[in-house]
């Protein structure tokens, strides 16, 4: 029979019609940073941004609003990122040795990036392995017509741009060998290329660096080596001065020689300086390397200016935005925008103090570990100026006189939204950010911090290390990234906002419940406590978990913002794993794994408290959580030492054949499932997972009033009536629950989700929509029934006599377990007069379902996560409810939000109706007008650098004018590992404005300024 | 006794004796009788084994209509019953040839109350035909190929566990196309004294097929899992026997003999050419209606009024056709014309022995029976 209904409904014409223009499954946009970013490319003429990821893709960033992504089709890390500046095209190559070029096309007015080309390098038969054919230096040559590619085996060869052919005079040892002395010979090969350059001056000739130390300045017209610069030393790179005549080669010893290019002698035995300025400082007052071993730091020194950036995390890499007409005689750069691993971070160079500017795109999500998220659509304006203006005024200080956005290239051609959108995170350190999610790019809005009523010990601990920070080097902090918690107990676990009254509940890990509510005005106040025994004098039971958070005692001052009105503490502190809000009625209810609560915050006293726990359940009190606390914990310190220890590629390719090993063992072992009834003995059955107000009949048939209902882990539902006293007699009269109704569901599946249909089968109104007219009164004639979501299936009740109307067997005939539902009011794309409810669900299984309501019949079947990205599944959420939209006359979002690594929200769109997605333009240039004038980053920097006669002498593999006057120094001491040397980028820009960046920051020394 | 047409009966319980009345014409239906049993010794909620002297002096038991009605009408006229209470019943009292030598009813009072400590060996316990209840069955043998087996195994809310793991394995099926490897779910494991093992139609490396009457081809370990768990109340697998030996040879069957379909190795089911002909979906059509399944037994969640007893969730009209067969409760029909006779009651203080509780106490017991019938324990 259930087969036959399938079949009549799948076969309808006319349904299927409709339901095309109801539903349609998009993923929209990625919010957020991209997740292990491994390389970084700037365009100035179009003034693009590119970052390419571990798992292979490329995010281009413009003009907040413009933004392309592009997945290769292999997930290999990105390596190197290059634009060919101007043309909208970008070279990539990737961990597998293949480059792609990628171009952003234009198309009905917008911009979209795709994967035009792709090139692997062919071995080359017979001789060299595929490992001798590996990449490792790429250049682009100024006109951009020429890729010169270096590889491992010593060969360069040659492709032409844009189509990847490879032209046939690739550049080999033997080639190069041949004009060298016999004594340089000596049997050795010349090993990998290392460096590649153009000749500033002469377009045919490059520099080719060979990891023995040979550098061979090579016409390419001519196939003919020009000059020969026998280096014995291993190279890392090579700098051009801009007038052709010196070089600069940087070794694996931490040195650096200055070569002259001299045309009558092809073959250059010595150097013409040569520093190798390693060595122990100790009497430099330096400090030691412990201390500052695990900093992450990028140096800018001006004059006598001197900051280092103290980074939140790796740097990857940095570019800076200034001037790019050539004519001028400075750079004058604008910003230094650093890509970090977890964040990016932009400093103003052009406001003295270099304050950094805030980022309207690519928001740290996870400067604190995300633990809920919860999302809002149509947010009415008053309550959103409101969140702007306190986001403003905590912000303030920091964004005074800030630059611009430097980083502004094409154009958003998106429609405006015309709703407002908030995503509210939460976080472990006990942060709520509030986020605009109207748009493309998700932009931070306001801050609470949870953490200031509670007594911790977070603010000793900041004191003690500003303490240490006013020595040399003036370090500077800067990035929001904070991983760690001080006290895990802070951790956000529930969040439920109310958009009319401004009211806020806020549940934590430690049991914590707080009502909040939006002030204008700074405050100052004690914090009010109440505590609620939600065991309930069960006896046997005694918590083995955390201890609660101790509240401040005496005043507290509070910014304009959310500010607390009472703090409901449950006892024992467990996590809160559901919370809801009835501002309407001035109650709250929240619970936990041993039972659930119902608070009045305006008479401040607790209405109801109800103990679920089953007499068996010993694991409630264990207070799992401290125990995953400290797991995630010990992760953390190895995944931090794992940082500090950097892993060579021998280790990782043994460590790689461990892992494989580990999985050949867990194949060989059969993976068995239990079969086997729930049964009430089941632990943790009491945890409490939804709570939701009513008002609806469910006593009689003839009286409705307000009910809170709540579902447990192990399939009970509670219903109470409550007697609430009408508006003006809040303070005199206390609210009455009266348990009305008890369901235990026959199979025992956890409840996900309950929700009241009116007598039509629409979801009932938001608290306030009735009575500010933003919503139609609930049918209050029909017979209302009861949507029950457990994670097996759903199940429509009638009320108030609670029999079965109809149900939907999910687990029984899909397989799959219901992790997430919603209430989703879908309007057709054909007419705005027409919606329908469908019930939204999230399974297990990563697919989304959509059944009709309160039919429970299924519309559509949509694959939205992999089902293995189980923190994907557990992160999403849907928007609540959209029907305000519908008399409002706006249009109805159904979207959902989930996280697709620890930072990004990927955002899905259900209806076919509205979609944010990013809507871009980039004019590009494809002409290969040669008289356009190039970027060349270090080229560049020398020819400054020389040209005014600004000189620093640096230990690091940087270089040294011959003509060296000033005597700034900047070292380091030994202990430097070879791949840390190489790790040194040194970039010179300004005049003199130096940046010294470590991959890792190795900040030993002193300045000296004699 | 003499106006109405009565049947005089005495009756032991235990050591109690009690003795009434019943119409002879009209005897009832067992079920009636057997309350007015209960009425009589006030003992409404004692299962009971009720058994008859019959005139060879047999003791013969009573449990449905066509053995009361036999006993009735042998009653001369006084009918004398036995009543044991279940769990200490003993049941090799019953039989023709058990009790000749001791016709008096003393003495099959004296076997049937005899302490304990003189009993042999406890016999095995086979209850009688009433108690039976299905715990599994093969069902649709008619329409499924005869290497594949549907089991259905029925929880009944009881605590016994369904006792079975399964496990992800590879099976070969022979193709026209030729031999083709897919991957299939296999019973992994028989926890002893579960209910899988108990009834012997499931066993290890038997590959499991559908559950429910939804194919499993194509789902992973997990789903199927989540599929039997969702359907525990009323488990219907079908599977393919690793060893084919137990089959029914149907029509001279075609090769259904001995180990040909057995699978050798323990992770792979051998199909025949002929079986994956017999798979095509014409074969899918399930004998038994899900719809029927789930509204019996399986759906009843329970709704407990706000302080009030607990009832059952029936089905409203919209669902009308379908019969909600609540486990019947043994019912107490006043209309039985109950009366207890005046003679030779001995009303005795041997009446501790049937251990009653007060009247409370009872109640709630039957509150709670209700509830177990459904699987579920309420804490009320």
């Amino acid at each position: 029979m259930m087969k036959f209904r399938f079949r009549r409904q799948g076969n309808d014409p006319q349904r299927e019609r409709i339901k095309q223009e109801l539903f349609a499954f998009n993923k929209t946009v990625e919010h957020g940073f991209p997740n292990q970013p491994s390389a970084l490319a700037y365009d100035p003429q179009l003034q693009l941004m590119a970052i390419g990821t571990k798992s292979g893709a490329i995010k281009v960033y413009g003009a907040p609003g413009v933004e392309f992504t592009g997945l290769h089709k292999d997930t290999a890390a990105v390596t190197q990122i290059h634009f060919l500046s101007g043309q909208g095209r970008i070279l990539s190559l990737l961990d597998d040795n293949s480059l792609h070029l990628w171009e952003i096309g234009g198309k009905e007015g917008h911009s979209y990036l795709e994967e035009v080309r792709s090139f692997s390098l062919p071995g080359r038969p017979g001789i060299e392995s595929t490992s001798a054919t590996r990449v490792t230096v790429l250049l682009l040559k100024l006109n951009l017509d020429l890729l010169c590619v270096g590889t491992e085996g010593g060969g360069v060869h040659f492709l032409q741009l844009p189509t990847f052919s490879l032209l046939d005079r690739s550049l080999f040892h033997d080639e190069v060998m041949q004009s060298a002395p016999e004594e340089y010979k000596c049997g050795k090969s010349l090993g990998p290329v290392e460096a590649l350059q153009e000749h500033p001056q002469q377009a045919e000739k490059i520099l080719i660096g060979y990891s023995r130390g040979l550098v061979v300045l090579w016409d390419l017209n001519t196939r003919h080596v020009d000059n020969l610069f026998l280096g014995k030393q291993q190279l890392e790179s090579l700098v051009w001065e801009r007038s052709g005549n010196t070089f600069v080669s940087s070794h694996s010893d931490g040195g650096y020689l200055v070569w002259t290019v001299n045309s009558s002698t092809p073959c250059t035995h010595q150097p013409t300086t040569s520093t190798i300025p390693y060595g122990p400082f100790p009497s430099h007052g330096g400090m030691p390397r412990a201390s500052y071993g695990d900093r992450h730091c990028l140096t800018i020194l001006q004059d006598s200016t001197h900051v280092t950036l103290d980074f939140t995390s790796r740097v990857i890499d940095f570019f800076t935005v200034h001037c790019i007409d050539q004519e001028k005689e400075y750079d004058d750069p604008t910003s230094l925008v650093v890509l970090l691993e977890e964040e990016l971070v932009v400093i103003d160079l052009a406001t003295p103090g270099w304050p950094t500017i805030p980022s309207p795109y690519l928001a740290p999500l996870h400067s604190s570990a995300i633990t809920c998220s919860y999302h809002i659509s149509n947010v009415p304006s008053k309550l959103w100026e409101r969140i702007i203006t306190a986001g403003q005024s905590q912000s303030a200080n920091q964004t005074h006189g800030v630059g611009d956005w430097p980083i502004c290239g094409g154009r958003s051609v998106a429609p405006e939204s015309k709703q407002k959108e908030l995503l509210l995170t939460g976080h472990e350190d006990g942060t709520v950010r509030f986020w605009d999610a109207s748009g493309v790019s998700l932009q931070p809005l306001y801050k609470l911090s949870t953490a200031n009523i509670f007594q911790t010990d977070c603010d000793h601990n900041d004191s003690l290390t500003q303490a240490g920070e006013e020595e040399w080097p003036p370090f500077r902090k800067v990035g929001c990234f904070d991983p760690y918690s001080d006290d895990p107990r802070l951790g956000i676990q529930k969040i439920c906002l109310c958009k009319y009254s401004g009211k806020l509940v806020v549940a934590g890990t430690a049991g914590q419940v707080i009502v909040m509510y939006l002030s204008d005005e700074k405050s100052d106040h004690m914090i009010d406590v109440a505590t609620v025994d939600l065991l309930q004098d069960r006896e046997g039971f005694t918590w083995k978990g955390h201890d609660r958070l101790p509240p401040k005692t005496g005043s507290v001052v509070f910014a304009p913002g959310f500010q607390p009105v009472v703090l409901v503490q449950c006892i024992p502190p467990a996590a809160v794993t559901a919370v809801t809000l009835h501002a309407e009625w001035n109650l709250i209810a929240f619970g936990t794994s041993h039972g659930f609560g119902l608070f009045d915050y305006h008479r401040r006293a607790p209405v109801l408290a109800r103990c679920t726990l089953h007499p068996n359940d010993s694991l409630a009190m264990e207070g799992p959580l401290s125990r995953v606390k400290s797991l995630k914990k010990s992760l953390r310190q190895s995944f931090r030492r794992i940082r500090k220890s950097r892993v060579s590629g021998k280790k990782r390719a043994v460590q790689e054949a461990n892992a494989q090993l580990a999985e050949q063992d867990a194949e060989m072992a059969p993976v068995q499932r239990r079969i086997e009834a729930r049964s009430a003995d089941d632990s943790l059955s009491g945890v409490v997972r939804c709570l939701c107000f009513a008002d609806t009949f469910l006593r009689d048939g003839t009286h409705h009033g307000p009910t809170m209902w709540a579902g447990t882990n192990s399939g009970s539902v509670y219903a109470y009536a409550l007697e609430v006293p009408s508006q003006e007699k809040f303070s005199e009269q206390s609210v009455e629950a009266v348990l009305g109704k008890e369901i235990q569901l026959m199979h025992r599946a956890p409840v996900v989700s309950i929700a009241v249909l009116d007598g039509r089968g629409n979801p009932l109104p938001e608290p306030y929509e009735v009575s500010r007219d933003l919503a139609k009164a609930p049918d209050m004639q029909g017979s209302h029934s009861v949507l029950i979501a457990s994670e097996e299936q759903f199940k429509v009740f009638m009320l108030p006599k609670v029999s079965a109307k109809t149900k939907f067997k999910l687990t029984a005939h899909e397989g799959c377990r219901v992790r997430k539902v919603a209430l989703v009011t879908f309007t057709s794309v054909s007419s705005e007069e027409y919606c329908e409810n469908g019930l939204v669900c999230l399974t297990n299984l990563g697919d989304i379902h959509v059944f009709s309501v309160p039919a429970l019949r299924p519309q559509v079947r949509y694959d939205c996560i992999r089902k293995e990205d189980i923190s994907g599944i557990a992160s999403c959420v849907f928007t609540k409810t959209g029907q305000a939209g519908q008399v409002a006359g706006g249009s109805v979002l159904s979207p959902g939000f989930y996280l697709i690594s620890p930072s990004e929200y990927e955002r899905f769109s259900l209806s076919a109706r509205v979609i944010t997605e990013p809507l871009c333009q980039v004019d590009v240039d494809r002409l290969h007008d040669l008289t356009v004038l190039r970027y060349s980053k270090l080229s560049h920097c020398l020819h400054l650098q020389f040209e005014h006669n600004e000189v620093f002498s640096l230990s690091s593999p940087f270089l040294e004018s011959p003509n060296s006057s000033a005597d700034l120094t900047l070292d380091t001491t030994g202990e430097l590992t070879v791949e840390d040397v190489k790790d040194f980028l040194v970039y010179v820009l300004h005049l003199d404005t130096l940046y010294v960046s470590c991959g890792r920051a190795v900040y030993e020394g002193a300045v000296n300024d004699s | 006794m003499n106006r109405n047409p009565r049947e005089p009966s005495a009756v032991e319980f235990g050591a109690e004796f009690r003795r009434f009345s019943l119409d002879r014409s009209k005897p009832g239906k067992f079920d009636e009788f057997y309350g007015l049993l209960q009425h009589v010794h006030r003992i409404p909620n004692v299962d009971l084994l009720v058994g008859y002297a019959d005139v060879h002096g047999d003791l013969l038991p009573i449990n449905n209509d066509g053995n009361y009605h036999k006993a009735i009408t042998t009653a001369a006229p006084l009918l004398r019953l036995f009543l044991q209470r279940k769990e200490e019943a003993d049941y090799s009292a019953f039989g023709t040839e058990s009790l000749t030598r001791k016709k008096t009813p003393a003495a099959l009072a004296a076997v049937l109350l005899r302490p304990d400590g003189n009993r042999k060996k406890p016999p095995i316990i086979i209850s009688l035909p009433q108690d039976f209840r299905p715990v599994s069955s093969i069902i649709d043998v008619d329409i499924l190929p005869e290497t594949h087996r549907r089991v259905r195994l029925y929880k009944h809310g009881q605590e016994k566990p369904l006792g079975f793991y399964i496990r992800d394995g590879s099976s070969v099926r022979v193709t026209p196309q030729g031999l083709e490897k897919v991957p299939g779910i296999f019973i992994s494991r028989l926890v002893p004294g579960g209910l899988a093992e108990s009834t012997g139609l499931l066993a290890v490396n038997d590959e499991v097929l559908e559950v429910n009457g939804i194919e499993v081809a194509g789902k992973s370990l997990d789903q199927v899992t989540d599929m039997m768990i969702a359907n525990s109340h009323n488990l219907i697998i079908t599977v393919k026997p690793a060893n084919q030996r137990n089959n029914i040879v149907r029509r001279g069957g075609r090769d259904a003999s001995g180990s040909s379909g057995r699978s050798s190795d323990s992770g792979t089911s051998f199909y025949m050419a002929s079986n994956a002909i017999a798979m095509t979906p014409s074969h899918i059509i399930q004998n038994f209606r899900p719809e029927e399944e789930e509204d019996s037994e399986d759906e009843e969640d329970l709704v407990i009024e706000g302080g009030g007893a607990a009832i059952p969730i029936g089905h409203v009209a919209a669902s009308a056709g379908v019969t909600c067969s609540m486990p019947s409760l043994p019912r107490y029909e006043p209309h039985l014309n109950l009366r207890t006779s005046n003679g030779g009651m001995a009303a005795s203080a041997s009446m501790d022995t049937v251990s009653h509780k007060d009247q409370d106490m009872e109640v709630q017991a039957v509150a709670r029976r209700s509830l177990e019938e459904d699987g579920t324990v309420i804490t009320l």
